[in-house]
């Protein structure tokens, strides 16, 4: 028999209880609700100085090996009379910056490279065993424990944004700096960069200022022909690009 | 630091998928080439094969039973290796083909092994002692009925074995040559041909190791070569090799003629730092020489003295270029930049988990798990005073 | 009936098939990991694991709350898109327990270089310096005050 005395012990108890519970769950206990998210990241490739602080910022963020890159710059030069076959450098991934160019003349710029975060990623298409993966808010992430080591993610991306991490002997790439993003922070290399090339993109935020520039601006992906997905998008891109 | 040519994105300069990821599709082409050869006498009754069937069976097994080895060597956690089997993602060409490795193992080659012994099986569990004794018995799965009956039973299901084996030993190389040949990312591996250029290959190679050890089998057992069966199986050499050298130039002669925005990347590859192991080993030497050769002795009569070297030359070049020929493709793909800009180098260690030792610790390895299954299940009838090995 | 008497063997062989196939079974219902499969072909937990990693770079808007005055020099002048951490490093721990981590104060010698030291490849408009050629062998802050650079004709910040 559920007297009133019962129920006013049984409804606070069950209160707590339902906190208990909900807190558990992954998404409330982090106030983030990965279904209200769609990731991606716009890329300025007129405003970009290559001045390498967002690989160094990457790397101290999310402890990147020495000679591994999780994102990268490389610049170009493509000359007035060769636009097909552009000259390209990126010493140590411009991590220290860039060394003064030899280059004269033609057209010159900064590129910065990292994971697209694909939607039809090849990645995790080839994965045997389901360590890469696609999140519900559309990250690419790598599961590091269950990851085997048989680099044939790496082997699948066209963009060359994998690695092998030396010491754990798994895949590894840009995960969007997840741990930030859903808690309510930028991206690290989106943080450091001091001339705002690179801008973090919730292209399910209807108020997001990057998703309303992606709606008014011409902006492009790399190796657009693949058709992967593509979600970082370029503004000012060149066509020798690769 | 590994030197690079020019330009490729930072995480490229490192090669990936080393040596041991050339052992390893030449290991299963091996195995789906033997068996092949095989069936031939079993479901198209080409009876001057006969006396390399029971060979190419065992020779399959050995060469299956390695095939897991590079991998293991090679994965940064082998210890997880059991994922692919408990999660294996359905999308992934590689998680596949580990059930297809199992079906191939399980259902195809031992099933057909056990059925073509089985008599020799029973007998010898009757006939032996000691250790030996238990052996054959627990081979014999407590049945010991070897009647008329009973053989015909295992000759006809044997039958279909070997014909649901042939789709299955394609399935099983195709498979490999799919796991490159879906890659998008990499024009060099990207192509619809690649699973049968893979597969023709690999029947080549299988075809040749064969016909090698059935000509050393009877050499050590001073045996007289049945030149019969050695004809025939270099004859089919050649026609199989024929269609492989046809798809083989296809693929590089639309290529050139394309010239898509990879082509001049590959190319200067091809003719800088593939042009020994491409153009010398795998095409002159590995498949223009031993069909030219070939062909010569189906057209002029040639002395069996004569036949036998050639078959020997041919045998080993065949080998060496289908090695060759999965190197290209391999190592190939990962020498070149995906931005078609520059190239790196491939720096194989002597001594690592991954270097040339264990690489040829691999490639010497079946033949000694193949000498101790000519032991217990001995491949013809007189060879119990064999001295094996 | 003697069909089935000869084909014994192979009853047999099927039995040895269907226990294999059943320790399998057993083996995978054990080793699965439980989260598996929950949003998708993967861990579950890993999504868990994945967002709770620490954090090394605080963000900009943490450094406001304590260092108001500098933060308004700073949106006055050109440096407003430059982020604290860009130059004085990764402070989460400095935020975390303000007076356990002192943050070291980055050398203007080394600093600035990578952004404004003359490259053909950045952008036209972009403020930037051949420095061997601008100051004289003297460093950036004993001219320009990094929080708000840019110098007015005539002007010296020190």
């Amino acid at each position: 028999m559920i007297t009133r005395r019962k129920l006013l012990v049984l409804l606070p108890a069950a209160a707590a209880a339902w906190e208990y519970v909900m807190a558990g769950t992954p998404e409330s206990a982090l106030g983030y609700n990965r279904d209200q998210h769609w990731w991606g990241m716009l890329l300025n490739i007129d405003k970009c100085i290559g001045c390498g602080s967002c690989v160094r910022a990457c790397a101290n963020e999310n402890d990147v090996p020495e000679g591994y890159f999780r994102t990268w710059m490389e610049r170009y030069h493509v000359s007035d009379w060769h636009q097909e076959v552009p000259q390209v450098d990126s010493p140590n991934g411009g991590k220290n910056g860039f060394p003064p160019s030899e280059a004269q003349g033609g057209k010159n710029f900064f590129v910065p490279k990292m994971c697209n975060h694909c939607v039809d990623s090849p990645c995790t298409q080839v994965c045997p065993v389901g360590a890469t993966f696609h999140t519900p808010d559309s990250v690419v992430l790598v599961d590091e424990s269950y990851c085997l080591g048989c680099r044939y993610c790496i082997q699948a991306c066209p963009y060359g944004c994998r690695f092998l991490h030396p010491i754990s002997r798994t895949a590894q790439k840009c995960s969007l700096c997840y741990h930030r993003i859903t808690r309510g922070l930028t991206t690290a290399c989106c943080e450091n960069c001091p001339t705002g090339a690179r801008q973090l993109a919730d292209l399910k935020n209807p108020d997001d200022p990057i998703h309303e520039f992606l709606k008014t601006h011409s902006v492009q992906v790399l190796k657009p022909h693949l058709a992967t997905g593509a979600k970082a998008f370029y503004y000012d891109l060149d066509g020798s690009v690769r | 630091m590994v030197p690079v040519d020019g330009f490729m994105y930072p995480n490229e300069v490192e090669l990936q998928w080393s040596v041991l990821i050339v052992v390893y599709p030449y290991v299963t082409g091996l195995v789906a080439g033997a068996f092949i050869l095989a069936s031939l006498e079993r479901i198209f009754h080409v009876t001057a094969v006969k006396p390399t069937y029971r060979l190419a069976l065992l020779t399959a097994l050995a060469f299956l039973l390695v095939a897991p080895l590079p991998l293991q060597f090679h994965l940064g956690h082998p210890e997880r290796s059991l994922e692919m089997y408990l999660t294996p993602n359905r999308s992934s060409a590689m998680a596949m083909f580990g059930f297809v490795y199992l079906w191939y193992l399980m259902v195809v080659i031992l099933l057909e092994i056990w059925l073509d012994f089985r008599r020799e099986i029973v007998l010898l569990s009757q006939s032996t002692t000691g250790l030996k004794r238990l052996l054959y018995r627990a081979l014999t799965l407590g049945s010991s009925n070897i009647s008329e009956g009973a053989l015909r039973v295992d000759e006809k299901v044997g039958w279909v074995i070997t014909l649901i084996g042939i789709p299955s030993a394609f399935l099983l190389h195709g498979y490999v040559g799919f796991i490159f040949g879906s890659v998008k990312a990499n024009p060099w591996w990207s192509s619809p041909l690649m699973p049968v250029v893979f597969l023709f290959s690999a029947m080549v190679s299988g075809i040749a190791i064969v016909m090698l050890l059935y000509m050393a089998m009877m050499k050590i057992r001073r045996q007289p070569i049945d030149m019969r069966c050695v004809d025939t199986v270099a004859q089919y050499l050649l026609y199989i090799f024929i269609i492989d050298f046809a798809l083989e130039m296809l693929d590089l002669i639309q290529r050139i003629y394309e010239a898509d925005e990879s082509f001049r990347s590959l190319d200067f590859m091809l003719h800088t730092r593939l042009f020994f192991s491409q153009v010398i080993l795998q095409v002159v030497l590995g498949t223009v020489v031993p069909i030219l050769t070939i062909g010569l002795i189906q057209i002029f009569k040639v002395p069996e003295k004569l036949r036998r070297l050639a078959y020997w030359v041919c045998g080993c070049l065949t080998l060496v270029g289908i090695f060759a020929m999965r190197w290209n493709v391999v190592i190939g793909g990962q020498l070149f930049s995906k931005s078609f800009l520059g190239y790196t180098t491939y720096k194989v260690d002597l001594i690592s988990r991954e270097g040339e030792l264990i690489a040829a610790a691999l490639l010497i390895l079946p033949f000694f798990i193949l000498a101790a299954l000519m032991k217990i299940l001995p491949p013809w009838v007189e060879s119990e005073a064999a001295s094996g090995d | 009936m003697s069909k089935f008497k000869d084909a014994g063997h192979l009853v047999r062989l099927a039995i040895a098939f269907a226990v294999v196939f059943l320790v399998f079974l057993l083996i995978r219902a054990h080793f699965i990991p439980k989260s598996f499969g929950q949003y998708g072909h993967y861990r579950g937990n890993a999504l868990v694991e994945l967002s709770s990693k620490p954090i090394s770079y605080a963000g900009h808007q943490a450094c406001e709350d304590c260092h108001g005055d500098v933060v308004s020099m700073k949106t006055a002048g050109k440096h407003t898109g430059v982020n604290c951490e860009a130059c004085h490093g990764a402070l989460a721990k400095h935020v975390e327990n303000p007076a356990s981590v002192t943050p070291q104060l980055p050398d203007t010698a080394l600093l600035c270089l990578p952004c404004h030291e003359a490259n053909i490849a950045k952008p036209k408009n972009f403020p930037q310096v051949v420095s061997a050629e601008h100051s004289g062998g003297a460093v950036c802050k004993s001219c320009h005050q990094p929080h708000s650079p840019l110098l007015q004709p005539g002007e010296t910040q020190s």
